[in-house]
Parts: structure tokens; sequence; C-alpha cells
């Protein structure tokens, strides 16, 4: 009883897998391009199924049938989890023919998928993780970071709200890696523009549900700006309460990291005002209105964000490549292709013209945000007046100081 | 000479056969996580299975062996044989120290005291430096076993773990049928009965803990090892969830239960990430299911059908 | 200004009065789970579950059929009480006789399930919820800014927390239900129906953790984890209080309130590990909790 239970579980397995692998050799093995993200934890709306929605409408798009190419896109949900997350990639380059890995927020998780596409020689395009790490201390041959980072957040929405005359701050900070290094990347540029940092709390992440606590503190330090260093559910609850509190009346909310998604979640009557950076907004000219009312239909009734947008234009820049390399090429060799697509350059309706560094760091414009009044929305998801734009030059990190162990400086 | 029953003796080898045939058909990585979610649910049920202790807080010893044993790897660059017993001695020393706390409890009690000890755990690797906060300890190399065989060779490790697994697994059962696994339990079914033939039953009970938790130290050693990472996941206490699901799954004190009960939540987690946001809803029903209708869990149904003992 | 401990004193009061009202929230749910305990002897894991639903309920009302928060805080504990009875009567009935370890599996299944079906129908995002009109804006206490919606809180968990001690402790339903819980074919034998008492109180406690949920939308992300942040805490708290002890639980709550609040100025990075610090201290020292009776 045991023997055949266990053994028709084995079975069961490897029924599962076996005619992906059997029919990845039969076909002359297409391109797969694995999206691996958050489909079931807190990063399901800025990720999740529509990051996989917009990879397809590239290959659509970029007319992969027409020009004969064989490229499919399949995905899974990493549950915020590294080792899962390892054991995945690793199943998806050594059985399941995965050429390429896309998204993947997390940072923990990001960064552990690091060593396996390059010890496997794969293509890791990351859109959705936030940490510069990356594509500095941890930087890879094999890696691409497409829209944002931790330090392009902080001089865009920081050196920008110092520039207006915002330059005393108050930060609230989740306690991990990811929160830390927003808020000191901020406080350095802060400095840097002659601003102050006059206080800081760093609280329990996630168990924290009540910030009422800390915005007293922001509010007893007289700083003009509360600068916000988290994620998610945290920065809603951070500016639902700073609300409450009335301080968006007497401070101005930086949400260092935040999406449109966070302000559809907040309701313009309280996110009215608050000033944030995206690379990207539906809403920004007629492709990007476009490629919204593409997508959307397919979409769990969730507009596309930067994070979004960034997986459809990687993915579209890696099609470019393989129609130029040939997908044997291709598919031979990680390292190669990524410096295929660093040569030539990235041009798309939605981030228009950009450049691939040396790095893996994808320089895309950064635009500063401030969120609508109520009275200005004119529909659905209407939602950012454009204040100011960075050039990808002058966001990012200068190569120099990211020591990537494989750049000659 | 482990003090196998018949039935059990013939389930043994039929684990064996399939441990070497397994990485043949399955992908070895994938089974490397079933067998070290497998050794430490073995760890976890010696405590809830034979002592009648649930721990709720066992994520902290598996963590922590996990997080030592990729340190000294990435720093001390260390044998993988040495990170492993490095793994394992971290997880007896904080079992000890927080089983002297703990041990005096029991049920509901002593799940709630183990579940905070493990919290102020999880918040020390938080903010430790060497454990490298939310972004873990990355890119532990795999290394060398004793010095000469090369581990990054999936199959090599694979090999390797299933030997670890073995050992932990048959350690257990060995615990189990020795003199000091008897008076286990004997404690377990009349405490106070223990107590008056001239045992000294806290003693015992924390011996054994410390014993569960040295597994579950190495498990997590061994986990580093094959994913060259250590991370906060290991530390949580949805870790020590799930550890309490896989045995209950498997089935609560049999020596099969907690190997089958790994695989069984090892690939649900693993094949149904691609159905995406169904995951947990699954995960969900079939504890459920599990709960109402197989309480024995999969391996003491089975037996309890059989009429053996598995 | 006066100094206590290096912190300026009309800051540090403010702060204990926001711990205070947290607490409030930390003394609803873990009431709502020390009645469950008490009577039904199940250690409800889907609290944090129902609280979320509770919020979700009021957030259903408001955009499906436009019933405003005050009709909410009384409607969506009674659908999600509802709901709680529907799943005493189904599922966790089955569960009596056995060990609290079921209990708590079960329910964490059924956590799962719901959790995992509010992220597919809503996202993760979480869904606005606005302040009452007439709860905006905020007193000038002088030492701090206090927002008038967390007055209310305040004073409405603190009415509704009394009013469920009061109902167990001093009404003659309250006098049956402990009766039933000592010995309950006793009570049954003199004509009680206990197990609609059982799926009563269930319901109530349910309840309960709605009415906390429907109280947090406006100041809470609106969002399908939006109980799990809850759930340790409030477990921690009824651990303390005692298990099964209804004034334990409510004074336990608003202590802690108080404790994480004073953590908070202090150590913030360990505020939400104080809870568990207490509780090893609690449970070496006073093993059946600070208002528990030895058994």
């Amino acid at each position: 009883m045991l023997l055949t239970r266990r053994s028709a579980l084995t079975t069961v397995a490897a029924a599962t897998t076996l005619p992906l692998i059997r029919r990845a050799r039969a076909q002359g093995a297409p391109i797969r391009i694995g999206v691996m993200n958050d489909q079931s934890g807190p990063y399901t709306n800025t990720t999740g199924v529509t990051s996989v929605v917009c990879a397809k409408q590239a290959l659509e798009d970029f007319g992969v049938a027409t020009k004969g190419m064989n490229v499919e896109v399949i995905s899974a949900d990493h549950q915020n989890k590294p080792d899962l997350a390892v054991s995945i990639a690793r199943q998806w380059f050594d059985r399941d023919g995965v050429d390429v890995l896309l998204d993947v927020p997390t940072s923990s998780v990001a960064l552990a998928l690091q060593s396996v596409v390059r010890e496997k020689n794969k293509v890791y395009l990351n859109v959705g993780a936030a940490t510069s790490a990356l594509t500095g201390s941890q930087c890879s041959p094999n890696f691409i970071h497409w829209t944002y980072d931790t330090y392009m957040l902080s001089k865009s929405t920081g050196g920008a709200m110092v520039k207006a005359g915002g330059d005393t701050w108050f930060f609230m900070t989740a306690d991990y890696a990811f929160g830390k290094q927003l808020q000191s990347d901020t406080s350095d540029l802060i400095v840097k523009a002659g601003g102050k940092v006059l206080g800081s709390a760093l609280y329990p992440f996630p168990e924290t549900t009540d910030f009422s606590s800390f915005l007293v503190q922001a509010q007893a330090s007289g700083a003009k700006v509360l600068g916000l260093a988290n994620a998610g559910g945290d920065t809603i609850n951070s500016i639902k309460q700073a609300a409450e509190f009335g301080i968006n009346k007497s401070m101005k909310i930086a949400g260092l990291l935040m999406f449109v998604n966070d302000v559809h979640a907040l309701g313009l009557d309280i996110a009215q005002g608050l000033n944030l950076t995206e690379s990207f907004y539906w809403d920004m000219n007629e492709g990007t209105r476009a490629f919204t009312k593409r997508v959307l239909p397919k979409t769990p009734k969730n507009y596309p964000n930067s994070i979004h947008a960034g997986c459809y234009s990687a993915t579209l820049h890696y099609l470019k490549t393989v129609a130029d390399m040939g997908a044997v090429e291709v598919r031979k060799d990680g390292v190669a292709t990524v410096n295929r697509m660093k040569a030539m350059p990235v041009e798309d309706e939605l981030f228009g013209k950009s450049k691939i560094r040396e790095d893996g760091r994808n320089l895309v414009p950064a635009y500063l945000f401030e969120v609508k009044k109520p009275s200005e929305s004119k529909g659905p998801w209407d939602y950012y007046n454009l204040k100011v734009t960075t050039s990808g030059e002058d966001v990012y990190r200068p190569l120099a100081d990211g020591h990537c162990s494989f750049v000659k400086t | 000479m482990f003090g196998f029953s018949r039935a059990q003796s013939i389930a043994f080898v039929v684990m064996l056969v399939l441990i070497v045939v397994s990485p043949y058909v399955l992908y070895p990585v994938f089974l490397m996580r079933v067998l070290c979610a497998a050794l430490f649910a073995c760890a976890f049920n010696l405590m809830i299975g034979y002592v009648g202790l649930l721990s709720f807080g066992h994520a902290a010893f598996f963590g922590m062996g996990s997080y030592v044993a990729a340190w000294t790897m990435k720093v001390w660059h260390v044998d993988a044989s040495i990170a492993v017993i490095f793994g394992a001695l971290t997880g007896a020393v904080l079992g000890l120290v927080l089983g002297y706390l703990a041990i005096r409890r029991s049920g509901i009690y002593f799940a709630m005291i183990t579940l905070a000890l493990a919290q102020m755990v999880y918040f020390f690797c938080l903010e430790a430096p060497f454990t490298g906060g939310e972004d873990g300890i990355q890119q532990v190399p795999r290394g060398h076993l004793f010095g000469f065989i090369d581990l990054s060779n999936d199959m090599t490790m694979y090999w390797v773990v299933a030997a670890i697994f073995l050992g932990g697994f048959l350690l257990v059962h060995r615990i189990i049928h020795s003199p000091f696994g008897q008076v286990l339990k004997g404690i377990r079914e009349n405490e106070p009965r223990a107590t008056s033939l001239g045992y000294r039953t806290d003693d015992y009970k924390l011996i054994a803990f410390v014993l569960s938790c040295m597994i579950a130290g190495a498990a997590g050693g061994t986990k580093a090892l094959v994913f060259g990472i250590a991370t906060l996941t290991d530390v949580h206490y949805s870790t020590s969830g799930e550890v309490v699901l896989t045995t209950l799954l498997g089935g609560l004190g049999t020596v099969f239960g907690p190997a089958m009960g790994a695989l069984v939540v090892t690939s649900m987690e693993n094949y149904l990430a691609q159905f995406g946001a169904w995951v947990t809803v699954t995960q969900g029903v079939i504890f459920m299911i599990c709960v109402l209708a197989f309480r024995r869990g999969i391996i003491g149904e089975i037996g309890a059908f059989l009429k053996i003992s598995l | 200004m006066i100094m206590i401990f290096g912190i300026p004193g009309p800051l540090l009061f403010g702060q204990l009065l926001l711990g205070l009202i947290n607490g409030a929230f930390y003394a609803m749910l873990s009431l709502g789970l020390a009645v469950i305990f008490g009577m039904l002897n199940i250690i409800n894991f889907a609290h944090g579950a129902l609280f979320m639903m509770g919020a979700f309920a009021s957030w259903m009302l408001l955009d499906y059929a436009g019933i405003g928060y005050f009709p909410a805080l009384i409607l969506a504990p009674l659908l999600v009480g509802a709901f709680g009875i529907f799943l005493e009567k189904t599922i966790i009935s089955r569960l009596y006789k056995l060990d609290h370890l079921y209990g708590l599996l079960l329910t964490f299944g059924l956590s799962l399930v719901i959790e995992g079906l509010f992220r597919n129908a809503y996202g993760s995002s979480g869904l606005p919820y606005r302040i009452p009109a007439i709860l905006q804006g905020a007193f000038n206490l002088g030492f701090m800014y206090l927002p008038i919606y967390r007055g209310w809180v305040v004073v409405a968990a603190l009415v509704v927390c009394i009013s469920t001690w009061a109902i167990i402790e001093k009404t003659s339903l309250g006098a049956t239900l402990r009766a039933a819980t000592e010995n309950a074919p006793l009570v049954q034998a003199f004509g009680v129906n206990v197990p609609r008492l059982i799926t009563l109180t269930y319901g109530g406690g349910v309840a309960l953790a709605a009415f906390a949920g429907v109280l947090a939308a406006p100041i809470y992300s609106v969002n399908p984890n939006m109980g799990t942040n809850f759930i340790n805490t409030v477990f921690a708290v009824v651990v303390i209080g005692g298990m099964g002890s209804i004034m334990g639980s409510i004074l336990t709550g608003f202590g802690l309130g108080v404790v994480e609040g004073l953590c908070k100025v202090f150590y913030p990075q360990a505020s939400a590990t104080v809870v568990f610090v207490v509780m090893v201290i609690v449970l070496l020292v006073r093993p059946r909790g600070l208002f528990g009776k030895a058994a």
C-alpha cells in the first residue's frame, strides 16, 4: 500500500514534468521566458499576473508568430521565498528549457537568483526588485535591471523635493535592508543638496500596522517633509494615518517607493499632493495610452505601472536581440546575449529611447509625479501630474560608485 | 538493528529504493528540498510524536542552523561537513537555552512559549549584522566535502543530502527505540507516574528537545548548503507552522509520516507555483480536508488500514 | 518642559494615549478569541481573516449598496457573524472532541482559503475607505493632536468590551453560557439547547472581530493580509491575559498597547517583539496567564 501510494505520487509528479521536457526536445526548443513574481502575496497588484500579461503582449506586438519565431512565456509564483525561487529557477533552466528570467520582485529573492543565472549562463532581466546592489556589489554580466532602483528613487524624489524647498526631513523607515538603504541613500542626497535630516523612526517590518506613534514623533520634529522609506501596505497605512493626523496639510509627504496601484488603493482624497517617482505612467502620451488600452482587458482590472511596462519593454528588447542574433546563438550563451542587448539601442513606445550601461543598468528617465486633487481627475486612474523629469544619465548611480566587479574603471 | 518491525523494514527498503531511483526521474534540486524538509519534520516529530510536546518555534533552530552553516562556509571557508556540524551544534546549544526556559510548561503553553522565544530569535536575526538582514546571506559556495568531493554538481550534492537525511532519520528512530526513548513514551503517556518511578522527567524532555533541535539545525545547515542562501524565511514563524502541517499531513508519531508529509507539502509548493493566486487557496483546502477527514495523516491512515504501525 | 527618561513629558503622554488606542483593537480582537476559546475550546486562527472580512464588508456595503459607515458598524458584524455561524455549523462543530491542535490547524487552513479568495477577487493593494465626515478632524489636547476618529475608536471599543463582559458575567444568558462551558451535559439536561448556544457564541466572537474590522477600515489599509499582521500579537494577548479569561483579555489588550507604545518611543525596532518578551516572562512566572484561573 505504501509502495503503491508513493509510486503513484512519483508517477503523477513525473507525469506533470516529463511532457514539458519532451515537448521542449521535440519541437526544436522554443525560447522560453520565465516570469517569476509574487502572485499570491503583498505584491500581487504591483507585479503578479499583470506582468505576465505584459510580457505576452510584447510577443504579440513584436509579431512573433508572423516572424516565424518560436517563443513562449511561462510563469510561477515565488511566494516571496528565496529558496523556493532558487529551486524553481534551477528546474526551469535545467529541465524546462527556460532562457530568460523576468520580473522577480522582492530584493532577497532577486539577489538569490543572481548567482543561479550566472552559473547556468542564462539571461536575467529584473524589473520588479528595488535594490541597487543588483548592479553594484552583487552585479553579474548576465543581468539587466530595467526600470528603477533605490538610488534612482532617492535621487529623483529626494533631490527634487529639496530643490522645491523641502529641506528638512523626517523618515519613517521599514526596518529591513531595503528600507534602510532607501533612507541612507536619500539622506545623503538631502545633505548634499543642503538639506537636513531631523530624525527617523525605524519600525518593525512587516508586523507594524499602526504608525500613529511615529507620526506624532514626525510632527514634533518640525520637519517639512515626511519621507516614507517603505513599500506596499505599509506605505498605504502610513499615508492613511498621516491624513488622519492632519500631517498631509502641515508636511509634504514623499512616498519613496509607490506605484499607481497604491494611489488607487488610497483614493485621491487621501493621496492628493503626494510626491512619488515612477518611470512610467499609463497616461503619459499616445504610445502609453495605446499600450494600456491593449493590455487592460487581459489584466485583473489592474492598470499597468512602471514594473508591468518594464516587463513589456524588456521582453520586446530581448525579442529584437533574438531576431538579430538568431535563436541558436541566444540560447547558447547568456553573457553574449546580454552584451548584445547592451550594445543595441533600446527603443519602444513606453519609455522612448534609452541605453543599457555596462553594469546592466537600463538608463530610463525618472519622473517625479504629484498626485492630483480629486477635482482635477477626469476619469478612472487619472492620478498623476508630472512635475520634474530627470534623465537616466543623471538619476542613476554613477558607474564608478557602484563598484561592480566586472566593470573596468 | 534499528528496532524496525517487519512492516517498517519493508517500508524502509521502499523508501531507500525511492531515494536512489527518484533523482533519475525527478529534478534533484527539488528532491533535495524535500529531503531537507523531511529531516526537519523528523526532528519535529521527535517532540510532538514521542514526547507529546508541540513546539511552535522550531524555525528558530532550523533557521539559526542555516545561518551559521552559511556564514562559516562563506567567511571561514570551512569544509561542507564542518558547516553542517556547526549548524547542528547551533541548533543544539540554542535548543538547550530555549528548552531550559520552555520545558516546564506543557500543552498549549509550551507551544506559545516556544513561539514567543522563536520570535525573539527572529528579531535577533533581523538586527544582527552577520545575517545580512532581509537580504540574508547570499552566494554561499557549496564547496567541497572532506576536502575532495566537489559539491557543485547537483547529483553529487544529492547523494550527500540523502546520506545526511538517512543519518538523521535513523538517529531519530534509534533514539525512540532506545531505553531513553521508552522513558520518553512513558512520560508522554503518564508523566506523574514516570516521576513517581524516580525519573527526572524535565531532564528527559530537555534532552529530547535538544536532540530534536540539533537535527533541525543540521537540516537548516544542509539546506543553506544546497541553495547557497540563508534568509529570514527560515527563521520566520510561517516555517514553524509549515513543519507542523508537514508532520500532521504525513502522520503524527509515525516513523515515515514526516518524510511523506514533506514530499506532499514541498510538491504542492513547487507544482502549484504556476497557478499563481490559487496556491494559498488550494493549500488551505487540503489542510482543512486533512484535519476533517484524514486526521491520522497519510501514513497514519495507511497504517490503520493495514493494521500495522509505520 | 518636564523630561522623562530624556523624552519630553508631553510627548510621552501622547504616546501613552496612542498606545491605549491601539490596545483597543487588541482588546476587541482578543476578547472574541477568548470568548470562542472559553466556550468552544477552539483556538480560532481564522480570527484575523474574519477581522479582514469585517473591513471588506463595510467597503462592499458602501461600494455596492451605498450604505455608509454607521449602518455598516451594525450590518457588517451581522453579516460576518452569520458567515461565522455557517462555518461553525458546517465545519468547526466536527472538532469539539479533539485536541486544540486540530482546531488551530483547521482554522489556519480556513484563513488561507478566505484570504486567498479575497486576494483573487480584489488584489492585494487594498481598497480605499474614508473616515466618515462627522468624525474627521482632530482635538488639540495641548500636548498633542488627537484625531477625533481615534477618540471614537476608544469609546466604541470600551463600550463593546464592557457590554460583552457584562453579558457574560452579569446576565442569566451569560450564566447559562458559563455553566455550559463547565458542564455541558448537565446544562443540556436542564433543557438548554447547548449546541445552539455554542453556535451563537462562535457567531458572537466572529461578530466582535468584524466590528473591529469596520473600526479599522478607515485608518488601516483594507487588504486581504490586514488580519495576519494582527493575529500573532492578539494570540499573545490572549495567552498573557489567561486563555479564556474575558476581563483578562480586555485589560491585557489595553495594557500591551501601552507597553508597545512606550517601546515605539525608546526602541521602535523591537516594538513588535516586546509583546513576546512580556509573554515569556508572564508564562515563566505565572503559567496560567495574568488573569487565568488555576486549572
